[in-house]
Formats: C-alpha cells, structure tokens, sequence
C-alpha cells in the first residue's frame, strides 16, 4: 500500500459574508482535507462571534490572480475612458434630480 | 528592472505607507524578517493555550470554565490566522510547525512560566493579554498586509480576554484574605515577565532598525512597554493591589511612570531555554502533534479515495 505523507491538507481561502445582501469578503485560509472539513474548519475559525450569514471555501489553487508586478499595464485599458465616469459630462446649470 | 531598482521602489512604496500584499515585489530579508515574527506570534498564540488549557477541569464555577474554554479556544483561532497570514510569505505550516519543534523558530517566554493558582488565569488575562493587545494594536498598522489584517480581527476579540481575566483578579482581589494574597501573588509573579514581553531596550535590539525602516514594527520596545505600565498602574490600584515595583513613581515631567530596571539575565536566560516550563511546553506541543499523526493520515486517505471514485 502506498504510504499516506502527514500533512496538514491543502489550503482553502475562506470568504465570508457577514450580512445578507452584502458581498463576500476574503478573510483568511483554512487546511483541509476535503470540501465538508474545509467548510467545518472555516467556521470554527472565522466564525465564532456570528461574523458570517455566507460563506464561501475554494481550493487556494483555484484561484487566478493577476500578477502584481503587470498591474498597471493590466489595468490601463480603463485609464482613456474617462466618459464611463458621470463627471464626464456637462450639464446645464441648475439641473435637478440628475 | 535590477534588483537596487526595485528595492528603492518598494521603499517608496513603504514610504507612502502602502501595504505590501503576498504576490508584491518584496526584499528577502523583509521576508525573512516577516517570517521569523509572524511565525513567532503564532507559536506564541499557540504554546500560550498551555497555562491556560490546565484550568479548564479545574475552573472553579460553570462560566469560569464556559469562559476559560472560549478563551482558550480563541488563542487557537489566533494562532491559526497568524498561520495563515505567514503561509502567504511562500512557507508551508508543516515547515512552520517542523521549525517550531526543532528549537529553530521561538514563542514568547512568557509561557515559559507556570499557571501556579486560579488566581493566575487573572492575572495572565489581564497582564499577559494586556500587554499583547498593547502589542497587537500597534502592529495593525504593520507594512505587511495580511498581518496587519490578522491583527485588526485579534484585537476585536482581545479585550474579552484583557476583561475576563481582570474580573477574575479584581473577584479574588475583594475575596477572604487567603484569596487576596494570592491575587497579589499573581501580580507578583507575573509583573516583570509581562514587562519583559516587550522584547529587550530599544538600544540592546539589534533587529529593530530595518523593522522600523520597514514598517514591520511602528512603535519601538520601550515606547509599547512605557504605554503598558502607564495603562496598568491605575488598574492595580483600584483593586488594591501593589505592583511589585519599589522605583514605580509617577513622573510629572515625562506625563509617565518612572520604574525599575528589568531582570535582563532572567529574560535571556528564559529566552534561551532555561525558563521553568520550556521543555514541558515544547514537549507537550510535539505530543499533541504526533498524537493527532493519524488522524490527518486517515483524512488523507478518506479523501484521497473519494476523490478517486
């Protein structure tokens, strides 16, 4: 039989919601084993003063992020847009309810 | 971009006081530095359910012992956030916990000493969790992120921990003389390690000059153990309790106390390993670890086969 290595399983990033409604916030990581563990750990450990109404576990190797050091180039394409914003535009005076 | 480059940016960047995040461009030694204290402080969380998890059976009502499991309970949780904060530095938690048991990583020597009475959960409470959060309130303006985020939710949950154990001490405080002095006994013994949690004088710290420049640490040693006494003296005075301190004195001019000069031989003697509970505490901490071995083996495996399926 094949050895089983002790570990403390694979990682998980906990996401929380604290209010219905609201949206989820990233608080931290668990070690578990497999999805039931991983959502029993998070709550045991974020949640102890009611802080969640929602939760959310993904496998930390799911997650795609962005690397840091390309960011601003990443990011630019919305830099020349400045018509998305309603500062953009101008409007008589005494305009109401705009 | 060469090496000098980006270490003048990322100075700028702390500069401007911008939290660096896991995936930033960060100096190795800022690293190495992050590792070593987060690592340190999570052990510490961890080591420190030691003198208090021996109460437990032994607390002397149900909501003492209610209280005393929730406490407990929350420096695990403590320890597990602070974890989870370092593991983003690229270091797994085996490697964590494996430099732990090797004499490589260090916690805080306050635990090295014994839980003697149930007067100590007080002052342990009070003064040792007193003197973290003191701590702790500092560090959530730490350059590092995640730290700095673990530290915000520590510090919500500290002052339930600062507040039971003054309730506990100021009860025992106003109890039958036999309660009274034990009390006092607490303070006594616990006074001077709580001083000494605040690391060495700022000019015996060798580490603290990149921690500053860093923005790691944001207050120095003396400047976190002055706020400490300041805080604490009135606190003992109103329960009628004496700091075991003959040079204490209230020092106009500084708007601070004036107090004595710290054991230095105790603290590095005890930060050294000779401290009264050092090998228990290592030893329980390694037991308690191998004794869980196969239960994370079995959940590998449970998880391993159903992943399989």
């Amino acid at each position: 039989m094949e050895e089983i290595q002790d570990t403390q399983g694979a990682l998980w990033e906990v996401f929380i919601q604290s209010k219905k409604g609201l949206p989820f916030k990233h608080v931290g990581s668990v070690h578990a084993f497999d999805k039931e563990m991983a959502v029993q750990n998070a709550r045991d450990l974020y949640t102890r003063r009611g802080e969640g109404k929602g939760m959310w576990v993904v496998p930390a190797s799911s997650i795609v992020a962005v690397d840091p050091s390309d960011d601003q180039s990443f990011f630019e394409p919305a830099d020349d847009k400045v018509y998305r914003h309603p500062t953009f535009y101008e409007l008589p005076d005494g305009i109401k309810n705009m | 971009m060469g090496a000098e480059k980006l270490e003048l940016l990322f100075q700028e960047r702390i500069d401007a006081n911008e939290k660096i995040e896991p995936r930033d461009y960060m100096p190795e030694e800022y690293r190495q530095h992050l590792i070593r204290q987060m690592s340190q402080h999570a052990h510490s969380e961890v080591i420190g359910m030691q003198p208090e998890g021996n109460w437990i059976t032994r607390a002397p009502s149900l909501r003492a012992k209610k209280i005393l499991l929730a406490k407990v309970q929350d420096e695990a949780g403590h320890g597990l956030y602070i974890y989870s904060a370092t593991e983003t530095l690229g270091i797994t938690r085996d490697e964590l916990i494996s430099r732990l048991h090797q004499g490589k990583a260090k916690y805080a020597s306050i635990f090295n000493y014994p839980a003697l009475t149930w007067a100590d959960m007080g002052a342990i409470g009070w003064l040792v969790d007193g003197a973290a959060i003191t701590n702790q309130v500092s560090l959530q303006k730490t350059s590092y992120g995640p730290y700095a985020r673990s530290m915000v939710k520590i510090c919500k949950e500290e002052s339930f921990h600062q507040r039971q154990g003054y309730e506990i001490i100021a009860a025992m405080a106003k109890g039958t003389t036999e309660q009274k002095e034990m009390a006092q006994d607490a303070l006594n013994r616990f006074w001077w390690p709580s001083l000494m949690m605040f690391g060495p004088h700022d000019s015996d710290s060798p580490r603290t000059g990149n921690a500053m420049k860093w923005k790691i640490k944001r207050e120095s040693n003396d400047v976190l153990r002055q706020r400490f006494i300041d805080k604490t003296v009135s606190q003992a005075e109103l329960i009628g309790l004496t700091i075991p301190d003959s040079d204490l004195k209230w020092n106009e001019e500084r708007g601070s106390y004036d107090f004595g000069e710290i054991d230095w031989d105790e603290f590095w003697s005890v930060v050294k390993g000779g401290g009264p509970c050092n090998l228990k505490r290592l030893n329980h901490h390694k037991k308690a670890h191998n004794d869980g071995a196969w239960v994370r083996k079995a959940a590998a495996a449970y998880a391993k086969k159903h992943l399989n399926k």
